[in-house]
Protein backbone atom coordinates (compact mmCIF):
# COMPACT_ATOMS: atom_id res chain seq x y z
CA UNK A 1 0.00 0.00 0.00
CA UNK A 2 1.41 3.39 -0.68
CA UNK A 3 0.27 6.77 -1.97
CA UNK A 4 1.66 9.38 -3.87
CA UNK A 5 0.82 12.85 -4.01
CA UNK A 6 1.48 15.78 -5.94
CA UNK A 7 -1.32 18.24 -4.77
CA UNK A 8 -1.54 21.96 -6.81
CA UNK A 9 -4.56 23.49 -5.70
CA UNK A 10 -5.24 27.16 -5.70
CA UNK A 11 -7.83 28.44 -3.25
CA UNK A 12 -8.39 31.95 -2.56
CA UNK A 13 -5.34 33.56 -1.55
CA UNK A 14 -3.62 30.04 -0.86
CA UNK A 15 -1.33 28.72 -3.75
CA UNK A 16 -0.54 24.91 -2.66
CA UNK A 17 2.06 22.71 -4.04
CA UNK A 18 2.72 19.80 -2.03
CA UNK A 19 4.46 16.57 -2.93
CA UNK A 20 3.69 14.06 -0.19
CA UNK A 21 4.24 9.99 -0.40
CA UNK A 22 3.68 7.83 1.85
CA UNK A 23 4.04 4.21 2.58
CA UNK A 24 1.78 1.59 4.52
CA UNK A 25 2.50 0.90 8.30
CA UNK A 26 3.62 4.39 8.70
CA UNK A 27 2.36 7.64 9.88
CA UNK A 28 3.11 10.73 8.49
CA UNK A 29 2.12 13.94 10.41
CA UNK A 30 1.30 17.19 8.05
CA UNK A 31 2.52 19.97 10.70
CA UNK A 32 2.07 24.07 9.62
CA UNK A 33 0.16 27.00 11.32
CA UNK A 34 -3.51 27.54 10.52
CA UNK A 35 -4.54 28.27 7.26
CA UNK A 36 -0.86 26.60 5.58
CA UNK A 37 -3.18 24.28 3.42
CA UNK A 38 -3.15 21.18 5.93
CA UNK A 39 -6.64 20.13 5.50
CA UNK A 40 -6.89 21.18 1.98
CA UNK A 41 -4.17 18.49 1.47
CA UNK A 42 -6.30 15.94 2.88
CA UNK A 43 -9.40 16.76 0.96
CA UNK A 44 -7.83 16.21 -2.15
CA UNK A 45 -6.55 13.00 -1.26
CA UNK A 46 -10.06 11.83 -0.49
CA UNK A 47 -11.55 13.58 -3.19
CA UNK A 48 -13.66 16.34 -1.58
CA UNK A 49 -11.66 18.81 -3.08
CA UNK A 50 -10.11 18.75 -6.97
CA UNK A 51 -7.17 19.18 -8.29
CA UNK A 52 -5.57 22.04 -10.43
CA UNK A 53 -2.36 20.45 -11.10
CA UNK A 54 -0.17 17.40 -10.06
CA UNK A 55 -1.80 13.83 -9.34
CA UNK A 56 -3.52 11.36 -6.36
CA UNK A 57 -2.34 7.54 -6.50
CA UNK A 58 -2.96 5.14 -4.40
CA UNK A 59 -1.16 1.61 -5.21
CA UNK A 60 -0.99 2.82 -8.72
CA UNK A 61 -4.82 2.97 -8.99
CA UNK A 62 -4.66 7.07 -10.32
CA UNK A 63 -7.51 8.61 -8.04
CA UNK A 64 -7.46 12.34 -9.87
CA UNK A 65 -5.41 14.10 -12.44
CA UNK A 66 -6.46 17.02 -14.14
CA UNK A 67 -4.21 16.15 -17.36
CA UNK A 68 -5.88 12.82 -18.19
CA UNK A 69 -8.89 13.61 -16.68
CA UNK A 70 -9.31 10.73 -14.40
CA UNK A 71 -11.30 10.97 -11.28
CA UNK A 72 -12.70 8.72 -9.09
CA UNK A 73 -14.84 10.05 -6.88
CA UNK A 74 -15.07 10.26 -2.98
CA UNK A 75 -17.58 7.22 -1.96
CA UNK A 76 -15.29 4.93 -4.23
CA UNK A 77 -11.88 5.87 -2.95
CA UNK A 78 -10.08 3.21 -0.41
CA UNK A 79 -9.92 5.99 2.21
CA UNK A 80 -10.97 6.59 5.88
CA UNK A 81 -11.58 10.33 7.03
CA UNK A 82 -11.54 10.99 10.79
CA UNK A 83 -13.15 15.08 10.66
CA UNK A 84 -11.70 17.80 12.96
CA UNK A 85 -14.94 17.38 15.92
CA UNK A 86 -15.26 13.99 14.48
CA UNK A 87 -19.07 15.22 12.07
CA UNK A 88 -20.63 11.93 13.43
CA UNK A 89 -24.00 12.09 12.39
CA UNK A 90 -26.33 13.72 15.33
CA UNK A 91 -29.45 11.80 14.20
CA UNK A 92 -27.30 7.82 14.64
CA UNK A 93 -26.38 6.09 17.27
CA UNK A 94 -22.72 5.69 17.72
CA UNK A 95 -23.56 2.08 17.02
CA UNK A 96 -24.93 3.32 13.74
CA UNK A 97 -22.63 5.54 12.88
CA UNK A 98 -19.66 2.95 12.78
CA UNK A 99 -21.91 0.65 11.17
CA UNK A 100 -22.84 3.01 8.27
CA UNK A 101 -19.98 2.84 5.97
CA UNK A 102 -20.61 -0.88 5.87
CA UNK A 103 -24.36 -0.47 5.33
CA UNK A 104 -23.40 1.72 2.83
CA UNK A 105 -21.17 -0.52 1.44
CA UNK A 106 -23.91 -3.30 0.85
CA UNK A 107 -23.38 -5.00 4.16
CA UNK A 108 -26.72 -6.36 6.40
CA UNK A 109 -27.60 -4.65 8.68
CA UNK A 110 -26.75 -7.89 11.35
CA UNK A 111 -23.39 -8.41 10.52
CA UNK A 112 -22.67 -4.11 10.02
CA UNK A 113 -23.88 -3.62 14.01
CA UNK A 114 -21.55 -6.89 15.01
CA UNK A 115 -18.78 -5.36 13.35
CA UNK A 116 -19.58 -1.69 14.33
CA UNK A 117 -19.67 -3.04 18.10
CA UNK A 118 -16.48 -4.89 17.79
CA UNK A 119 -15.00 -2.09 16.58
CA UNK A 120 -16.96 -0.23 19.55
CA UNK A 121 -15.23 -2.01 21.95
CA UNK A 122 -11.92 -2.37 20.26
CA UNK A 123 -11.35 1.75 20.80
CA UNK A 124 -12.62 1.25 24.19
CA UNK A 125 -16.66 3.05 23.69
CA UNK A 126 -18.69 -0.47 23.96
CA UNK A 127 -20.98 0.60 26.83
CA UNK A 128 -21.84 4.05 24.61
CA UNK A 129 -23.34 1.85 21.34
CA UNK A 130 -26.60 3.21 21.70
CA UNK A 131 -25.63 6.65 22.80
CA UNK A 132 -26.15 10.00 20.06
CA UNK A 133 -23.49 11.88 19.82
CA UNK A 134 -24.72 14.60 21.65
CA UNK A 135 -24.33 12.63 24.24
CA UNK A 136 -20.80 11.82 24.01
CA UNK A 137 -18.17 13.23 25.69
CA UNK A 138 -15.11 15.16 23.42
CA UNK A 139 -12.66 12.08 24.29
CA UNK A 140 -15.43 9.42 23.35
CA UNK A 141 -16.70 11.02 20.09
CA UNK A 142 -13.40 11.02 18.91
CA UNK A 143 -13.27 7.23 19.29
CA UNK A 144 -16.21 6.89 17.96
CA UNK A 145 -15.18 9.00 14.66
CA UNK A 146 -11.86 6.53 14.48
CA UNK A 147 -13.99 3.58 14.84
CA UNK A 148 -16.28 4.83 11.95
CA UNK A 149 -12.62 4.85 9.65
CA UNK A 150 -11.14 2.15 10.72
CA UNK A 151 -13.68 -0.32 10.30
CA UNK A 152 -14.09 -0.12 6.62
CA UNK A 153 -10.29 -0.88 6.52
CA UNK A 154 -9.05 1.99 4.62
CA UNK A 155 -6.07 2.09 2.98
CA UNK A 156 -5.54 5.58 3.31
CA UNK A 157 -6.45 7.14 6.60
CA UNK A 158 -6.79 10.40 7.19
CA UNK A 159 -7.24 12.57 10.31
CA UNK A 160 -8.11 15.98 10.45
CA UNK A 161 -6.38 17.66 13.83
CA UNK A 162 -7.88 14.31 15.54
CA UNK A 163 -6.95 16.17 19.37
CA UNK A 164 -7.96 19.36 18.92
CA UNK A 165 -11.44 19.45 20.26
CA UNK A 166 -9.53 17.72 23.15
CA UNK A 167 -9.40 18.97 26.85
CA UNK A 168 -5.74 18.83 28.25
CA UNK A 169 -7.17 16.22 30.38
CA UNK A 170 -7.75 13.61 28.07
CA UNK A 171 -5.63 14.87 25.52
CA UNK A 172 -2.91 13.37 26.77
CA UNK A 173 -4.82 9.55 27.42
CA UNK A 174 -6.38 10.38 23.68
CA UNK A 175 -3.07 10.68 22.01
CA UNK A 176 -1.35 7.87 23.52
CA UNK A 177 -4.13 5.35 22.68
CA UNK A 178 -4.78 6.93 19.09
CA UNK A 179 -1.14 6.07 18.66
CA UNK A 180 -1.85 2.29 19.56
CA UNK A 181 -4.69 2.30 17.05
CA UNK A 182 -2.47 3.93 13.99
CA UNK A 183 0.15 1.68 14.75
CA UNK A 184 -2.32 -1.33 14.61
CA UNK A 185 -3.50 0.17 11.05
CA UNK A 186 -1.66 -1.81 8.39
CA UNK A 187 -2.14 0.93 5.72
CA UNK A 188 -0.82 4.29 5.40
CA UNK A 189 -1.60 7.20 7.65
CA UNK A 190 -2.16 10.51 7.62
CA UNK A 191 -2.67 13.24 10.44
CA UNK A 192 -2.90 16.55 10.16
CA UNK A 193 -2.18 18.91 12.89
CA UNK A 194 -0.87 22.35 14.47
CA UNK A 195 0.45 20.89 17.89
CA UNK A 196 4.04 19.72 17.63
CA UNK A 197 3.14 17.27 21.01
CA UNK A 198 0.79 15.29 18.40
CA UNK A 199 3.06 15.40 15.99
CA UNK A 200 5.88 13.56 17.78
CA UNK A 201 3.46 11.23 19.70
CA UNK A 202 1.86 10.54 16.21
CA UNK A 203 4.13 10.75 13.65
CA UNK A 204 6.88 8.38 11.90
CA UNK A 205 7.67 11.25 9.65
CA UNK A 206 6.62 15.13 9.76
CA UNK A 207 6.07 17.07 7.13
CA UNK A 208 6.05 21.14 7.73
CA UNK A 209 3.86 23.32 5.71
CA UNK A 210 3.50 27.10 5.21
CA UNK A 211 1.43 29.18 3.17
CA UNK A 212 1.04 26.21 0.94
CA UNK A 213 4.22 25.11 0.64
CA UNK A 214 6.58 21.88 2.38
CA UNK A 215 9.16 24.10 4.18
CA UNK A 216 10.53 20.85 5.77
CA UNK A 217 10.32 17.26 5.47
CA UNK A 218 11.63 14.07 7.58
CA UNK A 219 12.27 12.06 10.57
CA UNK A 220 10.90 14.17 13.75
CA UNK A 221 14.93 13.94 15.49
CA UNK A 222 16.26 15.90 11.98
CA UNK A 223 13.64 18.52 12.72
CA UNK A 224 14.22 18.79 16.29
CA UNK A 225 18.19 18.99 15.32
CA UNK A 226 18.32 20.33 12.29
CA UNK A 227 15.20 22.85 12.01
CA UNK A 228 15.17 24.91 8.54
CA UNK A 229 12.58 27.31 9.45
CA UNK A 230 11.62 30.20 12.41
CA UNK A 231 8.31 28.34 12.81
CA UNK A 232 10.10 24.90 13.14
CA UNK A 233 12.27 26.15 15.52
CA UNK A 234 9.67 27.93 17.61
CA UNK A 235 8.16 24.39 17.68
CA UNK A 236 11.10 22.28 18.58
CA UNK A 237 12.42 25.80 21.27
CA UNK A 238 15.29 25.79 19.90
CA UNK A 239 17.23 29.19 18.82
CA UNK A 240 17.76 29.46 15.17
CA UNK A 241 20.13 31.51 13.31
CA UNK A 242 20.82 32.25 9.47
CA UNK A 243 24.00 33.99 8.09
CA UNK A 244 26.93 33.29 6.14
CA UNK A 245 29.38 31.69 8.08
CA UNK A 246 33.35 31.89 6.98
CA UNK A 247 36.11 30.58 9.44
CA UNK A 248 34.16 30.28 12.43
CA UNK A 249 32.57 33.21 12.44
CA UNK A 250 28.37 33.69 11.37
CA UNK A 251 28.01 37.05 10.07
CA UNK A 252 23.58 37.00 11.09
CA UNK A 253 21.24 38.18 8.78
CA UNK A 254 19.62 40.18 10.72
CA UNK A 255 22.91 42.11 12.40
CA UNK A 256 24.96 40.66 14.73
CA UNK A 257 27.76 37.78 15.21
CA UNK A 258 28.43 34.15 16.33
CA UNK A 259 31.54 32.40 16.83
CA UNK A 260 31.58 28.66 16.60
CA UNK A 261 34.09 25.42 16.54
CA UNK A 262 32.76 24.45 12.35
CA UNK A 263 34.32 25.51 9.93
CA UNK A 264 31.23 25.24 7.55
CA UNK A 265 31.17 28.73 4.76
CA UNK A 266 28.66 30.02 3.00
CA UNK A 267 25.13 30.25 3.68
CA UNK A 268 24.13 28.28 6.86
CA UNK A 269 21.84 27.87 9.87
CA UNK A 270 22.88 27.56 13.52
CA UNK A 271 21.13 25.78 16.70
CA UNK A 272 21.35 26.96 19.72
CA UNK A 273 19.70 24.90 22.46
CA UNK A 274 18.02 27.10 24.95
CA UNK A 275 19.97 24.83 27.86
CA UNK A 276 23.06 25.94 26.64
CA UNK A 277 22.83 29.08 27.01
CA UNK A 278 23.90 30.94 30.53
CA UNK A 279 22.39 34.11 31.91
CA UNK A 280 24.07 36.46 33.39
CA UNK A 281 23.88 40.38 35.67
CA UNK A 282 27.68 41.49 34.78
CA UNK A 283 29.42 40.85 31.94
CA UNK A 284 31.09 38.16 31.95
CA UNK A 285 35.03 36.72 31.23
CA UNK A 286 35.69 33.50 30.63
CA UNK A 287 35.68 30.32 28.18
CA UNK A 288 32.46 31.24 26.22
CA UNK A 289 33.25 32.66 23.07
CA UNK A 290 30.05 34.60 22.68
CA UNK A 291 28.40 36.88 24.99
CA UNK A 292 25.28 39.07 23.94
CA UNK A 293 24.01 42.06 25.49
CA UNK A 294 20.22 41.95 25.85
CA UNK A 295 17.28 43.03 28.43
CA UNK A 296 14.96 40.26 29.32
CA UNK A 297 11.93 40.68 27.20
CA UNK A 298 9.66 38.03 28.48
CA UNK A 299 9.54 34.66 30.86
CA UNK A 300 7.71 31.24 29.78
CA UNK A 301 7.21 28.74 32.43
CA UNK A 302 7.02 25.81 31.45
CA UNK A 303 7.09 22.84 34.44
CA UNK A 304 10.34 23.42 36.35
CA UNK A 305 12.22 25.33 33.79
CA UNK A 306 11.68 29.49 32.76
CA UNK A 307 12.58 30.26 29.32
CA UNK A 308 14.04 33.45 29.38
CA UNK A 309 13.30 35.60 26.25
CA UNK A 310 16.15 38.04 26.13
CA UNK A 311 15.94 40.75 23.24
CA UNK A 312 18.86 42.12 22.08
CA UNK A 313 20.69 42.65 18.87
CA UNK A 314 20.90 38.96 18.66
CA UNK A 315 17.59 37.75 20.19
CA UNK A 316 17.96 34.91 22.28
CA UNK A 317 16.00 32.47 24.66
CA UNK A 318 17.34 30.83 27.54
CA UNK A 319 16.35 27.68 29.53
CA UNK A 320 17.04 28.43 33.42
CA UNK A 321 15.80 27.31 36.48
CA UNK A 322 13.29 28.99 38.53
CA UNK A 323 16.23 29.41 41.32
CA UNK A 324 18.10 31.27 38.65
CA UNK A 325 15.23 33.38 37.82
CA UNK A 326 15.14 34.60 41.82
CA UNK A 327 19.08 34.90 42.36
CA UNK A 328 19.55 37.03 39.41
CA UNK A 329 16.52 39.00 39.71
CA UNK A 330 15.51 38.08 36.34
CA UNK A 331 12.15 40.25 35.69
CA UNK A 332 11.12 42.12 32.08
CA UNK A 333 13.27 44.96 31.64
CA UNK A 334 16.28 43.73 33.24
CA UNK A 335 19.66 44.25 31.47
CA UNK A 336 21.37 40.45 30.80
CA UNK A 337 24.39 38.93 29.19
CA UNK A 338 23.94 35.41 27.63
CA UNK A 339 26.61 33.70 26.93
CA UNK A 340 26.89 30.50 24.11
CA UNK A 341 29.97 28.44 23.94
CA UNK A 342 31.31 28.13 20.78
CA UNK A 343 30.79 24.14 20.75
CA UNK A 344 27.49 24.58 21.81
CA UNK A 345 26.39 26.06 18.28
CA UNK A 346 25.80 23.16 15.47
CA UNK A 347 26.20 24.66 12.32
CA UNK A 348 24.57 23.15 9.27
CA UNK A 349 24.31 24.41 5.06
CA UNK A 350 21.36 26.58 4.30
CA UNK B 1 -70.48 21.46 1.40
CA UNK B 2 -69.33 17.84 2.60
CA UNK B 3 -68.05 17.66 -0.80
CA UNK B 4 -66.41 20.68 -1.05
CA UNK B 5 -64.35 19.83 2.37
CA UNK B 6 -63.48 16.54 0.94
CA UNK B 7 -62.33 17.30 -1.86
CA UNK B 8 -60.22 20.43 -0.27
CA UNK B 9 -58.34 18.06 2.35
CA UNK B 10 -57.56 15.72 -0.95
CA UNK B 11 -56.51 18.39 -3.24
CA UNK B 12 -54.24 20.01 -0.66
CA UNK B 13 -52.75 16.85 0.26
CA UNK B 14 -51.87 16.22 -2.89
CA UNK B 15 -50.70 19.88 -3.46
CA UNK B 16 -48.45 18.82 -0.75
CA UNK B 17 -47.29 15.33 -1.95
CA UNK B 18 -46.52 17.09 -5.55
CA UNK B 19 -44.24 19.74 -3.68
CA UNK B 20 -42.58 17.60 -1.73
CA UNK B 21 -42.04 15.22 -5.13
CA UNK B 22 -40.68 18.70 -7.07
CA UNK B 23 -39.39 20.47 -4.51
CA UNK B 24 -36.94 18.52 -2.42
CA UNK B 25 -34.94 17.65 -5.55
CA UNK B 26 -35.24 21.20 -6.52
CA UNK B 27 -33.98 22.81 -3.27
CA UNK B 28 -31.42 20.13 -3.22
CA UNK B 29 -30.16 21.75 -6.43
CA UNK B 30 -30.59 25.16 -5.41
CA UNK B 31 -28.85 24.72 -2.18
CA UNK B 32 -26.16 22.33 -2.96
CA UNK B 33 -25.20 22.73 -6.72
CA UNK B 34 -23.35 25.58 -8.74
CA UNK B 35 -25.39 24.69 -11.80
CA UNK B 36 -25.53 27.56 -14.27
CA UNK B 37 -28.57 29.49 -14.09
CA UNK B 38 -29.87 28.08 -10.91
CA UNK B 39 -30.40 31.65 -10.03
CA UNK B 40 -33.27 31.83 -13.08
CA UNK B 41 -34.38 28.64 -11.80
CA UNK B 42 -34.93 30.13 -8.36
CA UNK B 43 -36.50 33.24 -9.75
CA UNK B 44 -39.28 30.58 -11.53
CA UNK B 45 -39.68 29.33 -8.14
CA UNK B 46 -40.76 31.93 -6.38
CA UNK B 47 -42.81 33.63 -8.74
CA UNK B 48 -46.00 32.23 -8.16
CA UNK B 49 -45.12 34.19 -4.63
CA UNK B 50 -45.71 37.28 -6.41
CA UNK B 51 -47.17 36.20 -9.03
CA UNK B 52 -51.75 37.27 -8.78
CA UNK B 53 -53.08 33.53 -8.37
CA UNK B 54 -55.57 34.49 -11.36
CA UNK B 55 -52.49 35.47 -13.63
CA UNK B 56 -51.09 32.07 -12.31
CA UNK B 57 -54.22 30.26 -13.76
CA UNK B 58 -53.93 31.87 -16.45
CA UNK B 59 -50.75 30.78 -17.63
CA UNK B 60 -51.61 27.19 -16.53
CA UNK B 61 -54.05 27.16 -18.93
CA UNK B 62 -51.45 29.06 -21.54
CA UNK B 63 -49.60 25.73 -20.74
CA UNK B 64 -51.49 22.95 -19.79
CA UNK B 65 -54.65 23.59 -21.37
CA UNK B 66 -55.62 21.43 -23.92
CA UNK B 67 -54.51 23.71 -26.68
CA UNK B 68 -51.14 24.50 -24.70
CA UNK B 69 -47.91 24.50 -24.96
CA UNK B 70 -47.78 21.19 -22.75
CA UNK B 71 -51.63 20.59 -22.29
CA UNK B 72 -51.72 19.32 -26.09
CA UNK B 73 -48.68 16.55 -26.17
CA UNK B 74 -50.16 15.08 -22.90
CA UNK B 75 -53.79 14.73 -23.96
CA UNK B 76 -52.47 13.40 -27.46
CA UNK B 77 -50.05 10.90 -26.21
CA UNK B 78 -51.08 10.15 -22.67
CA UNK B 79 -54.59 11.05 -22.53
CA UNK B 80 -54.34 13.10 -19.81
CA UNK B 81 -56.69 16.12 -19.57
CA UNK B 82 -55.99 18.82 -16.95
CA UNK B 83 -58.06 21.75 -17.02
CA UNK B 84 -61.24 21.42 -15.01
CA UNK B 85 -60.49 18.01 -13.30
CA UNK B 86 -59.29 17.12 -9.88
CA UNK B 87 -55.92 16.56 -10.86
CA UNK B 88 -56.21 20.11 -12.25
CA UNK B 89 -57.08 21.76 -8.75
CA UNK B 90 -54.00 19.65 -7.21
CA UNK B 91 -52.03 21.26 -9.63
CA UNK B 92 -53.05 24.57 -9.99
CA UNK B 93 -52.52 24.64 -5.55
CA UNK B 94 -48.89 23.07 -6.09
CA UNK B 95 -48.07 25.85 -8.46
CA UNK B 96 -49.74 28.44 -6.18
CA UNK B 97 -48.32 26.81 -3.27
CA UNK B 98 -44.60 25.35 -3.78
CA UNK B 99 -42.41 28.08 -3.79
CA UNK B 100 -43.28 27.82 0.24
CA UNK B 101 -41.77 24.64 0.67
CA UNK B 102 -38.80 25.34 -1.53
CA UNK B 103 -37.60 28.33 0.46
CA UNK B 104 -37.99 26.45 3.50
CA UNK B 105 -36.03 23.22 2.83
CA UNK B 106 -33.71 25.42 0.99
CA UNK B 107 -32.74 27.60 3.92
CA UNK B 108 -32.71 24.25 5.65
CA UNK B 109 -30.15 22.83 3.86
CA UNK B 110 -28.09 25.47 3.47
CA UNK B 111 -27.81 26.01 7.39
CA UNK B 112 -26.79 21.88 7.43
CA UNK B 113 -23.31 21.89 7.60
CA UNK B 114 -21.83 20.25 4.52
CA UNK B 115 -19.32 18.06 6.12
CA UNK B 116 -22.30 15.54 7.43
CA UNK B 117 -22.85 14.82 3.42
CA UNK B 118 -18.83 14.96 3.28
CA UNK B 119 -18.16 12.17 5.94
CA UNK B 120 -21.24 9.99 4.38
CA UNK B 121 -19.15 10.45 0.99
CA UNK B 122 -15.75 9.04 2.42
CA UNK B 123 -17.89 6.35 4.50
CA UNK B 124 -18.87 5.09 0.36
CA UNK B 125 -22.43 6.30 0.93
CA UNK B 126 -23.65 7.75 -2.48
CA UNK B 127 -25.11 10.98 -3.10
CA UNK B 128 -29.03 8.86 -3.13
CA UNK B 129 -28.26 6.90 0.22
CA UNK B 130 -26.32 9.69 1.73
CA UNK B 131 -29.81 12.12 1.24
CA UNK B 132 -31.97 9.48 2.29
CA UNK B 133 -29.94 8.60 5.43
CA UNK B 134 -28.40 11.45 6.63
CA UNK B 135 -29.41 14.77 4.65
CA UNK B 136 -33.11 14.00 4.99
CA UNK B 137 -33.40 12.85 8.77
CA UNK B 138 -31.28 15.96 9.66
CA UNK B 139 -33.32 18.64 7.77
CA UNK B 140 -36.74 17.08 8.90
CA UNK B 141 -37.89 19.81 10.67
CA UNK B 142 -37.57 22.37 7.62
CA UNK B 143 -39.43 19.95 5.44
CA UNK B 144 -42.25 19.59 8.02
CA UNK B 145 -42.82 23.32 8.65
CA UNK B 146 -42.14 24.06 5.07
CA UNK B 147 -44.79 21.13 3.61
CA UNK B 148 -47.23 22.91 6.77
CA UNK B 149 -46.85 25.81 4.87
CA UNK B 150 -47.67 24.76 2.14
CA UNK B 151 -50.67 22.62 2.52
CA UNK B 152 -52.36 25.24 4.37
CA UNK B 153 -51.75 28.09 1.19
CA UNK B 154 -53.09 25.28 -1.11
CA UNK B 155 -55.65 24.89 1.01
CA UNK B 156 -56.89 28.31 0.64
CA UNK B 157 -56.34 29.02 -2.81
CA UNK B 158 -58.87 30.41 -5.02
CA UNK B 159 -58.07 32.07 -7.98
CA UNK B 160 -55.36 29.75 -9.80
CA UNK B 161 -57.97 26.88 -9.16
CA UNK B 162 -61.19 28.60 -10.15
CA UNK B 163 -59.33 29.67 -13.46
CA UNK B 164 -58.03 26.37 -14.31
CA UNK B 165 -60.24 23.75 -13.11
CA UNK B 166 -63.15 25.79 -12.94
CA UNK B 167 -65.99 25.44 -9.80
CA UNK B 168 -67.33 21.86 -10.43
CA UNK B 169 -69.06 20.42 -7.66
CA UNK B 170 -67.54 17.06 -6.28
CA UNK B 171 -64.69 17.72 -8.93
CA UNK B 172 -63.16 20.72 -8.19
CA UNK B 173 -65.16 22.85 -6.08
CA UNK B 174 -62.87 23.11 -2.87
CA UNK B 175 -64.09 25.22 0.35
CA UNK B 176 -62.87 28.46 -0.73
CA UNK B 177 -64.69 27.99 -4.04
CA UNK B 178 -67.58 27.10 -2.17
CA UNK B 179 -67.42 29.43 0.20
CA UNK B 180 -67.19 32.11 -2.89
CA UNK B 181 -70.76 30.74 -4.43
CA UNK B 182 -72.25 30.31 -0.98
CA UNK B 183 -71.84 33.92 -0.06
CA UNK B 184 -74.06 34.86 -2.95
CA UNK B 185 -77.01 33.20 -1.84
CA UNK B 186 -76.75 32.13 2.26
CA UNK B 187 -74.37 34.10 4.13
CA UNK B 188 -74.58 32.80 7.04
CA UNK B 189 -73.30 29.11 5.87
CA UNK B 190 -70.52 31.03 4.00
CA UNK B 191 -69.81 32.17 7.29
CA UNK B 192 -69.87 28.63 9.40
CA UNK B 193 -67.66 27.15 6.48
CA UNK B 194 -64.73 30.53 6.96
CA UNK B 195 -64.88 29.28 10.58
CA UNK B 196 -64.01 25.80 9.38
CA UNK B 197 -61.18 27.14 7.08
CA UNK B 198 -59.95 29.75 9.98
CA UNK B 199 -59.81 26.69 12.63
CA UNK B 200 -58.16 24.42 10.50
CA UNK B 201 -55.48 27.34 9.67
CA UNK B 202 -55.12 28.22 13.17
CA UNK B 203 -54.75 24.49 14.54
CA UNK B 204 -51.67 24.20 11.83
CA UNK B 205 -49.99 27.62 12.92
CA UNK B 206 -50.28 26.09 16.69
CA UNK B 207 -48.75 22.80 16.19
CA UNK B 208 -45.77 24.42 14.07
CA UNK B 209 -45.34 27.68 16.85
CA UNK B 210 -42.36 25.45 18.44
CA UNK B 211 -40.34 25.05 14.87
CA UNK B 212 -41.23 28.02 13.25
CA UNK B 213 -41.29 30.30 15.93
CA UNK B 214 -38.80 29.52 18.73
CA UNK B 215 -39.50 30.30 21.77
Amino acid sequence: MSLEARVGVRLGALALDVALDAEAAQTVVLLGPNGAGKTTVLRVIAGLLALDAGRVVVDGQVLDDPVSGAWIPTERRPIGYVFQNDALFPHLSALENVAFGLRARGARRREANQQAQVWLERVGVAEYADARPGALSGGQAQRVALARALVLEPRVLLLDEPLSALDATVRVDTRRQLRRHLDDHPGVRIVVTHDPVDAMTLGDRVIVLEAGRVVQAGPLAELRERPRSRYVADLVGVNLYRGSADRGRIRLREGGELVTAGHGSGDVFAVVHPRAVALHRLEPEGTPRNVLAGTVDHLDVEGDRVRVIVAGAVPVTAEVTPAAVTELELTAGAAVWASIKATEISVYPA
Amino acid sequence: MRDALWLSLVCSVGATALAFVLGLPLAWVLARTDLPGRHVVRALVLLPMVLPPVVGGVALLLAFGRRGLVGQYLDDWFGIRLPFTTWGAIVAEAFVAMPFFVIVVEAGLRSLDQRYEEAAATLGARRLTTFRRVVLPLIAPSVIAGAALTWARALGEFGATILFAGNLQGKTQTMPLAIFIELQTNLGGAIALSLVLLALSVVVLVSLRDRWFPA
